[in-house]
């Protein structure tokens, strides 16, 4: 059994850098080329060579055959410490885990934390096609709905059984739209009603157009570094006070309805010294909104079930009751692959330091990110969540 | 005849003939598990054989103890329904053809949580359902879910009829209208639907005692066919290759003989030219037809179905020839499976102990009735089967080859 001891806390674990590259509906580009774009933004942002980042970390969907270690040959760079986490949505927090630890242990002085991926025209297809060895044996081979259907299995339990509606999905969307309305990254600029919404196409029911991300090009990164290296290099940057990660969480449920959030959570908020009420903004994982609803459930917003009602009782947008994905998250941004799991980190970052331009919320001084991904089967396997805080 | 679900309309000349596409037939080794069980339409999953659990998907270790003894068993096809949803849109070329299609997450009775195709028929979650082990277009297995009591035109649902070869509007091609099993299925396949059969005949102006009872049938029409000419073979593929959606191939040449007999290579060169050739020569002249036309409509070309003596699988001393000769069929057939499936035709294959017919005379029983081989040779079509055991012998050597084909072997004819 898991050892009841304590976590050793991130103190002195900074975040800097937040670097997001425009993103692309389709690109004739590659993944690498993404990827070599982040780490340039990163290397000018943080006013050093690329070539003096000593700890390497990626996440791609689309780079192979290639890992990390192709790529250190590909950018010219000699990391002492490189890590490639295939973990779609849950990446981001995950590799700040790491990298956390590596600059905590002295295995690495700065991290570059990178995720990218091209979305050439038949990109999508195959990726879903070859995702997971179940998907191709138990789950792909019935309609080639991908994340759509299979989470629109999800949905529909979910709504069967807490009685959540369109309307409480389309509410999020809306509010997620109106965000990206003010983003300089968002994809997708036209205004978005609750009505567009309920009257978009069925894609899979419960499912309609709006309910589903638009696949994109794009890649998202950020430094992982000791507070001593980045006010060394003059750097602003964010405090990382607690992370969790959890896989295959409740596999006994028959249909999910729950993250690993839930697990944990108590050892997220204790780590971090707040309570979920504190959270100046929240950036969840938001392939779809019913996953959104899930992780205010799991990380304690509001109780298991209670999800719609918090929906309907709050407002979402930057100056709302419950600020959330305060850059039109993955629905009005575009959702490029793995990046998808680091683009609430880069967005929460700027919140943070004060520079999120037309979506800054007022006075935000901690916020929560999560991830979620892999749905390797018939449920997504991986959650994971951090707290943040401006230095 | 009975009345069908939608009419075959005669088809407009201006419009395209649509190709045939396939599903998603990428698997893992450890899946053909299922496959091996939808073949022969039984319902298998992996079954621990340390802690005695249901797993599935297939896997190589059992999820609660970590076994690697995990061989697939008979489980009980039963489940109740927990979620559904209803695609609309894929970017699987061959599920576009076939959208929306219904979907849902299955509670199995045993154990697992299975997504399996839905039956427009089946009530929504919470509904107990029935399971099956399908083989899809390409050859793979898939589970399919119906309600637990038939309704009406249930053969309809388009869903159901892509996992199955039904005669329901289809036309069919009888290759010898002198096997004993021919007459039988004419009728079995006229009332299951077929809405035309050619029963080939050769030498016709031999006596050809069942002319009457198959003019007698509703739909069907005697052509000259002799499966030891190509210029006959060809010829007849030219008039109706196009009209044919289910091809059975019932020739045969059933001679006793030893081995040792003075001059059985000419007999047996002649069994095989009916037997082998004939067919090399019906997969010659109609496969690439019947290939072409896998996704021609509602009643689109669907299957082909070889009749094989179980002793292709394991030689009877007394019959040595004909086992030989369906033992090159079955090889042939997988050969033309191979082809065919690019077509997401279905090429069944049944086995049938012996018939109980002048030629088995000296054969103990127990013998197979004709009718029962056409019996089981329709409802191999009805639900989309692979490999079809007919009889007490077939069914006897399918088991025993399974446990261990030595001993079947050593005692064959004994």
């Amino acid at each position: 059994m898991v050892s009841p001891r304590a976590r050793q806390n991130y103190d002195g674990v900074v975040l800097a850098v937040p670097v997001t590259v425009p993103y692309q509906r389709y690109s004739i580009e590659t993944a690498h080329w993404w990827m070599g774009r982040a780490l340039r933004a990163l290397a000018d942002g943080a006013g050093i060579s690329h070539r003096d980042f000593d700890g390497f970390s990626t996440a791609s969907f689309t780079m192979g055959p290639d890992t990390a270690i192709a790529l250190t040959q590909h950018f010219g760079i000699s990391p002492r410490w490189i890590d490639h986490i295939a973990l779609g949505g849950a990446a981001g927090i995950v590799a700040i885990r790491r990298a956390a630890r590596a600059v905590q242990a002295g295995d690495a002085e700065i991290v570059a934390c990178v995720a990218a991926d091209t979305n050439q025209v038949d990109t999508f297809r195959k990726t879903v096609a070859n995702f997971s060895r179940f998907a191709q044996d138990a789950s792909y081979p019935y309609g080639a709905g991908g994340p759509n259907a299979s989470f629109a299995l999800i949905a529909r339990h979910y709504m069967d059984r807490y009685g959540a509606t369109r309307e409480d999905f389309g509410k999020l969307c809306v509010a997620q739209r109106e965000n990206a309305l003010k983003s300089s990254h968002a994809l997708m600029k036209k205004p978005l009603t609750l009505e567009q919404y309920m009257s978009a196409r069925a894609i899979a029911e419960p499912f309609h157009l709006f309910d589903c991300v638009m696949p994109c090009a794009g890649a998202e990164g950020f430094l992982v570094m000791r507070e001593d290296s980045a006010r060394g290099l003059g750097l602003p940057f964010v405090r990382l006070l607690s992370a969790i990660e959890r896989h295959n969480a409740f596999p006994d449920d028959p249909v999910q309805e729950r993250g690993g959030w839930l697990m944990d959570r108590d050892e997220l908020y204790g780590m971090a010294g707040a309570r979920p009420e504190q959270m100046d903004f929240v950036q969840t994982y938001d392939d779809y909104a019913i996953i959104s609803m899930m992780q205010f459930e799991g990380l304690g917003f509001c109780g298991i079930g209670d999800g719609p009602q918090f929906v309907r009782q709050h407002t979402f947008t930057t100056d709302g009751s419950f600020p959330h994905n305060t850059s039109g998250g993955q629905l009005s941004a575009g959702q490029a692959g793995a990046a998808g799991g680091h683009l609430g980190i880069t967005e929460a970052m700027r919140q943070l330091m004060g520079i999120a331009g037309g979506t800054q919320v007022k006075d935000a001084k901690l916020g929560l990110v999560s991830g979620f991904g892999m749905i390797n089967y018939d449920r997504g396997l991986a959650s994971a969540a951090a707290i943040l805080a401006r230095a | 005849m009975t009345e069908h679900g939608p009419k075959r309309h005669a088809k407009n000349p201006l419009q395209r003939t649509r190709l045939p596409l396939l599903p998603p037939s990428a698997r893992s080794r450890r899946a053909h598990g299922l496959t091996l069980a939808a073949a022969s339409g039984r319902f298998m999953l992996q079954c621990c054989a340390e802690c005695g659990r249901y797993a599935y998907p297939a896997r190589d270790a059992c999820p609660h103890c970590l076994s690697e003894d995990l061989p697939f068993r008979d489980a009980p096809p039963r489940g109740e329904l927990l979620s559904e949803t209803t695609i609309q849109v894929t970017s699987d070329p061959y599920f576009r053809d076939h959208m929306p299609f219904r979907s849902g997450l299955v509670k199995l009775d045993c154990g697992p949580v299975a997504v399996v195709g839905l039956h427009r028929a089946c009530g929504g979650p919470g509904s107990q359902l029935e399971l099956s082990l399908q083989i899809d277009r390409a050859g793979q297995a898939v589970l399919f879910a119906k309600p637990l009591l038939e309704t009406p035109d249930m053969e309809n649902d388009p869903q159901w009829r892509e996992l199955t070869a039904h005669p329901k509007d289809r036309r069919v091609l009888i290759s010898d209208g002198r096997s004993p099993v021919a007459l039988p299925l004419a009728k079995a396949l006229a009332r299951a639907g077929a809405s035309k059969i050619f029963v080939g005949v050769f030498d016709r102006w031999k006596p050809f005692e069942t002319e009457v009872a198959f003019d007698a049938i509703d739909g069907v029409e005697c052509v000259d066919l002799d499966l030891t000419s190509e210029r006959s073979v060809q010829d007849l593929a030219r008039d109706i290759g196009a009209k044919v959606e289910i091809l059975v191939n019932t020739a045969d040449h059933v001679r006793p003989s030893h081995l040792f007999d003075a001059g059985l290579t000419n007999s047996a060169r002649e069994a095989m030219d009916v037997t082998v050739m004939g067919l090399m020569r019906l997969a010659q002249a109609f496969g690439p037809i019947m290939r072409v036309r896998g996704a021609d409509g509602f009643a689109g070309a669907v299957a082909w179905v070889n009749v094989l003596s179980v002793h292709g699988l394991s030689s009877q001393p007394k019959f040595g020839v004909q086992s030989a000769a369906h033992a090159a069929c079955l090889s042939l057939s997988h050969w033309l499976r191979g082809e065919l499936r690019q077509g997401g035709i279905r090429v069944i294959n049944s086995f049938c102990g012996p018939l109980d017919t002048e030629w088995y005379q000296t054969v103990p029983p127990p013998k197979v009735d004709p009718r029962s081989l056409a019996d089981a040779i329709v409802d191999g079509l009805i639900r989309g089967l692979e490999d079809i055991y007919v009889g007490d012998v077939a069914k006897d050597i399918e088991a025993r080859l399974f446990d261990n084909p030595k001993a079947v072997e050593r005692e064959a004819g004994r």
